[in-house]
């Protein structure tokens, strides 16, 4: 029975705290935070904002974003895992009011059986409602549903001065847009009233087109977005020109189909020798993934979470880098500028670097729901990269520049490395976020990239 | 409190059918708890709503057993009913009883949930603080547990189960201030377990491992304790089958325990854990 309150007052006698190691997706950087909160109930939280310093807290969920967005170094976290509940559903609408730590699993694993799934859903189900929308995330259906937070109605957030605020298009709609990819920064997420979609059962109409060229991949999206609500494409990032990949699409199957149900995953109980992943294991396991794709049939109905979550198999996959983690690299290149994108496919051939999973989608016209969102009509790429110190960081660097020169954009969510000038550069509009923020939040990422300015 | 003990009404043999009977088909339907917002007992009830049961609710906040009967009826219970006490004030104890007789008369099992943990140096610095922790983990926990078994008692069916501690089987250094409640109720529901046995009640004694719950998190080591959901699971499976009558989850508790359970004393006093 020993609350929140309990705990405060326990920790403000301890004088020498352990210092809690909470990492993020790539387990890069290493950091360690002063403490972490971990409230159970919404009525707990404005007392842990009212006892912090400012600056001093983060929102944090299932920690998925992979690099220092939902990271506090040296400060404190506010774990909001167990604010997990559902509060309200509306069965003709399909409007769900849930916590913020409710994670997007739960809920499909709640209203799928029920002929309800997620209006966007990005390419793990372990994130949290609350982190879908501090990041604005996209998914498959980009091109033709927007973001995650184009489909919240309406949120309550906890802000540390003005406490709860109901934020919605009609009131505190600034707000509200500010907290869609505000990353955590305005204040903590009460609950959000999400618009799910109808959809007949669990099974996916998928189809998998081998491609030879970024043309090819073009006209093949472009030829594909009216027609599937789902498009997406492999890359093998080692092929370097002679360009290589597997194009996605899928829909909804108009059938229920019969009763799915879900495996078990499997699990890396530890974090495997960093040298597991090399050139030539990577090479190998992108030629298998090659051949496999373009042996099967092209045509097949796939249970949902084959199609978007096939990574979510294995459970902790972040442990197949070792010890030393990850970089995801993940940029938006204007579509007009197609020879940026082949320059960082060169230059990432080049370094021998390059990862298992490149990733291509072509956003949609959608315009932005948050102020900070990052999707914009334009290519996406996204990879991972072995951290293997300054040689990776290097490349990084050198593709920072190229995506610069595009007016091209990175993405916070994935990002460890960033500088302070391709950030402004991507989101111009930094500056009329600032006013929006908590006074009592601040994070690793907005402090490394807004710091210096 | 109008506990009438029936021992001896039925014929052996007719009972031990009788018994059987019940232990083979018993399934968990309508279900008190007391104690719901613990962090047990949360990931209990999710696990009840999703198999379509009925539950009623006793905690101290009544806008949070709002919060929960919203979220539990979102994920298929097919009835939750709350009522708001402080079950450590024996005085309301009473209420809670007759409340759950007139809303669920025909509930089949009722789970004590709740508990308190206090720093043991604070227990040793304090009285009040060391009567607190007794009252709350043994004392208030033992006296609704009784109302509850009379009524169980004379339907002769169902379950009572209460959530004690791997920490009630030995006393420690670091905690036996706790401990002893536990363990207290741990012998408690021993004895009572042999009392309903004679009406066909089922009485499970459940002792988790450390846990990750609000009421753990100060401890050290805490993110590496088990996961509630895992406890719950457990916790389930033993009230709705015919499992031991002492559940300790995770199980490596039960053989962890047997070997510090045979520790002679003079070496146990000179251990610090």
């Amino acid at each position: 029975m020993s609350g929140q309150s309990a705990a405060i007052s326990r920790r403000q006698k301890a004088v020498t705290l352990p210092t809690t190691r909470i990492l993020s997706w790539g387990r890069y950087p290493k950091t360690a935070h002063q403490h972490v909160y971990r409230p159970a109930w919404n009525d707990e939280v404005p007392a842990i904002l009212n006892a912090a310093a400012p600056g001093s807290l983060l929102p944090y969920g299932l920690g998925r974003s992979y690099g220092d967005s939902c990271l506090n170094a040296g400060r404190e976290l506010i774990d909001c895992r167990r604010l997990n509940r559902f509060l309200a559903f509306d069965e003709s609408t399909g409007m769900l009011r849930c916590e913020s730590g409710v994670s997007l699993s739960a809920i499909i694993d709640t209203f799928l059986p029920q002929g309800w799934f997620l209006p966007v859903t990005p390419g793990t189900r372990f994130v949290t409602v609350g982190g879908a929308i501090a990041n604005d995330v996209h998914g498959k259906n980009h091109h033709c549903a927007g973001t995650f937070g184009a489909h919240v109605r309406q949120i309550a957030l906890h802000r540390s001065h003005d406490g709860l605020v109901p934020c919605n298009y009609d009131d505190n709609s600034a707000m509200l847009r500010a907290t869609i990819g505000g990353l955590g920064l305005t204040g903590v997420i009460a609950w959000a009233d999400i618009q799910l979609k109808r959809v007949a059962g669990s099974w996916i109409d998928a189809e998998s087109i081998p491609f030879q060229s970024l043309q090819a991949f073009l006209d093949l999206s472009r030829e594909s977005n009216d027609r599937f609500e789902y498009t997406v494409a492999w890359l093998d990032c080692f092929a370097g020109k002679n360009l290589r990949g597997i194009f996605f699409r899928g829909n909804h199957a108009a059938n229920p189909g019969k009763k799915y149900h879900p495996k078990r995953a499997l699990k890396l109980p530890f974090a495997l020798p960093s040298w597991f992943l090399n050139r030539h294991s990577i090479k190998a396991l992108n030629a298998a993934y090659h051949r496999v794709h373009t042996s099967w049939k092209r045509k097949a109905l796939l249970p949902y979470d084959s199609f978007f979550y096939p990574l979510d198999a294995v459970g902790q996959w972040n442990l197949l880098y070792g010890k030393p983690g990850f970089v995801q690299y993940q940029c938006v290149i204007p579509e007009t500028n197609c020879a940026a994108l082949e320059e960082l496919l060169d230059r990432i051939a080049f370094s021998g670097m390059g990862s298992f999973l490149g990733v291509l989608k072509q956003f949609g016209p959608a315009p932005p729901a948050g102020l900070l969102s990052f999707p914009r009509p334009g290519l996406t790429l996204a990879l991972d990269f072995a951290m293997r110190g300054e040689r990776t960081l290097q490349l990084l660097q050198s593709l920072d520049e190229v995506v610069q020169q595009s007016g091209g954009a990175l993405y916070p969510a994935k990002d460890a490395r960033m500088s302070p000038d391709l950030f402004a550069a991507s989101f111009p509009r930094w500056r009329s976020f600032v006013p929006y923020i908590d006074p009592k939040m601040s994070s690793s990422f907005w402090r490394r990239v807004t710091e210096a300015r | 409190m109008t506990a009438k003990t029936t021992t001896g009404e039925t014929m052996p043999g007719k009972k031990m059918a009788a018994e059987k009977l019940t232990a083979q088909k018993f399934t968990a339907k309508k279900i008190v708890i007391l104690g719901a917002t613990s962090g047990i007992a949360l990931e209990v009830e999710r696990i009840f709503a999703r198999q379509g049961c009925e539950l009623l609710l006793v905690a101290r906040s009544p806008q949070r057993l709002a919060e929960l009967q919203a979220d539990l009826l979102i994920r298929g219970a097919s009835a939750v009913s709350t009522y708001p006490a402080d079950l450590a004030s024996v005085q309301q104890h009473a209420a809670v009883f007759d409340y759950s007789r007139r809303t669920l008369p025909d509930f089949d099992t009722v789970l004590l949930a709740y508990g308190s943990m206090h720093d043991q140096k604070d227990t040793e610095a304090s009285v009040d603080v060391l009567l607190d922790e007794l009252q709350v983990n043994f004392v208030s926990a033992s006296a609704i547990l009784t109302l509850f078994a009379a009524d169980l008692e004379r339907r002769r069916t169902g379950c009572l189960a209460a959530i004690t501690s791997v920490a009630g089987d030995r006393g420690r250094r670091v905690n036996y201030a706790y401990g002893s409640a536990k363990g207290a109720l741990s012998l408690f529901l021993q004895g009572l377990r042999s009392r309903l046995h004679l009406a066909g009640v089922r009485v499970i004694t459940i002792k988790p491992g450390p846990v990750q719950t609000p009421m753990t998190d100060h401890l050290p080591n805490s993110a590496r304790f088990a996961e509630p959901a895992q406890a719950a699971r457990d916790i389930v499976r033993a009230l709705h089958r015919r499992s031991p009558d002492v559940l300790y989850t995770p199980r490596i508790w039960r053989y962890v325990m047997s070997v510090v359970h045979h520790i002679p004393e003079t070496v146990f006093k000179r251990l610090s854990f």
